[in-house]
């Protein structure tokens, strides 16, 4: 067991400071901000509205669209080409079928609500700041939603399961790493996005889960509280 | 057991609002075994056993009977597309248009032309959401001059007040013409510009305040002050 401090000096169940704002683009129909460290990851929703190319259409109900993009500048290595790339696809993709869930857009025949979601800064876990930042983001638009969705990263450091890594912790070199995000419907506990990225056991693995639950209810309590501080002042 | 949140309280999807078998889940709330729970950003209404929320955000849906103000997006054959700022364009048929009659061939652009607002009502709305609207009855007209503003039509209520008695208040301190559309249109026409911008800044301060109770006190305060020496 060689990782026994973090690099923070966190508790290893510990969240980075975490703030989170509602109603930031005046223009969007609902949107929001989620900052978690240094991650920072900004989400617009638009819509519902018409959707074309028609071939796209569904007739029976509206469908969910997602966009993740990481700002050219945002993180610590290089410059990211701007634009779509295979692991931004990738993580719109996930995006989308992690949020789908709690959304109920029956009553939108053809039409489309689209999410946007942009990283000006980041340093580990943008997927799970994005959909945590999109969700609050949905609700603001008044959308119809079964509950939140809300997302941590947790992982296996050298034999230590640590809740919300930043990168240095990601790209921890003296042992192996695991890096699994998890999205999560708190009022029913279920799962809408499990990814894995590295090595661990079965045992650790469900420990590490057992973590991310923890950490993803007390993210849902910070999205509740910033949902309501758009009303009350 | 019982209401976990009071009357006005704001609740958040996934939020409880009553446990048990005493309280009815009605718009904006659904059952989860024993619980009621929230399914939208709103305000807790209750109604007896019912538990309601009314919506603080959200786009405009179509509903048959609404007065709408839509704007002319496409002049086709048999009537016009109308934009009706939710996610769905209506369909003005001709036999609908105007209480006029309309001769066959007709150059359509004379009476509604691309661009042009109007005030209509919702006829037919079918489960794809296929809209009709109708421009046959009292005050539904082509809308000119003035200004056009749109409000997020969760507020419309608010705007209009109980049987109209914001709006009217506003008319008449500010002496315009105001028409709210249910889609959140709003027409402003007056005489003097002052008093259009003094409309629009009445009707954005109802809309940012509009769930704070004593709502109708403070617009009235505000535009005594406004309108003081004139």
């Amino acid at each position: 067991m060689g990782y026994t401090k973090r690099f923070d000096g966190r508790k290893f169940d510990e969240l980075r400071e975490v703030e989170a704002k509602v109603g930031i683009i005046p223009r969007a129909d609902g949107s929001a901000m989620f900052r978690i460290g240094k991650t920072v990851a900004l989400a617009a929703v638009y819509g519902p509205k018409e959707l074309y190319p028609r071939f796209m259409q569904n007739p029976q109900q509206g469908i969910l669209r997602c966009s993740y993009n990481m700002m050219p500048f945002s993180s610590k290595g290089e410059r990211v080409r701007p634009g779509q790339n295979r692991r931004a696809k990738e993580i719109s993709y996930v995006t989308e079928k992690a949020l789908r869930p709690v959304v109920d857009l029956s009553q939108f025949p053809n039409a489309v609500v689209d999410v946007f979601i942009e990283l000006p800064q980041t340093d580990a876990g943008t997927r799970c700041a994005g959909i945590t930042a999109a969700a609050m983001a949905l609700a603001d638009a008044g959308l119809t939603m079964k509950d939140l969705v809300c997302s941590v990263a947790v992982g296996n450091i050298d034999g230590t399961i640590v809740t919300d890594l930043m990168y240095d912790e990601e790209a921890y070199k003296d042992g192996p790493v695991a890096d699994i995000p998890i999205a999560m419907i708190p009022s029913t506990g279920e799962i809408t996005l499990l990814q894995l990225d590295g090595e661990i056991s079965k045992d650790l693995l469900v420990k590490a889960i057992r973590e991310a639950k923890a950490a993803c209810l007390k993210i849902n309590q910070i999205q509740r509280q910033a949902l309501k501080q758009k009303y009350v002042k | 057991m019982g209401l976990l949140v009071q009357e006005k309280d704001i609740v958040v999807p996934g939020e409880e609002v009553a446990d048990g078998m005493d309280y009815l889940p009605s718009t904006g709330t659904y059952r989860d075994k024993e619980k009621v729970v929230s399914n939208r950003l709103g305000l807790v209404q209750i109604n007896g056993r019912a538990i309601k929320i009314v919506p603080l955000t959200g786009r405009y849906l179509p509903k048959v009977g609404d007065t709408i103000i839509g704007k002319v997006v496409d002049v086709m054959m048999s009537g016009w597309r109308i934009d009706t700022n939710s996610a769905y364009t209506a369909m003005l048929s001709l036999a609908e248009a105007s209480s006029d009659f309309i001769p066959k061939n007709a150059n359509l652009t004379k009476y509604y032309g691309i661009g042009d607002y109007i005030s209509c009502k919702i006829s037919n709305v079918t489960s794809q959401m296929l809209i009709d609207i109708s421009m046959r009855g009292p005050g539904l007209r082509k809308l000119t001059g003035g200004r056009i503003i749109s409000v997020l039509p969760t507020k419309v209520p608010r705007i209009i007040g109980t049987q109209g008695s914001m709006v009217s208040m506003i008319k008449q301190a500010t002496n315009t013409r105001i028409m709210v559309g249910q889609n959140g249109i709003v027409h402003i026409s007056g005489d003097r510009i002052e008093d259009e911008l003094l409309t629009i800044k009445t009707i954005r301060m109802v809309e940012e305040n509009s769930h704070i109770t004593g709502l109708t006190d403070m617009i009235s305060k505000f535009l005594e002050e406004q309108t003081r020496g004139k």
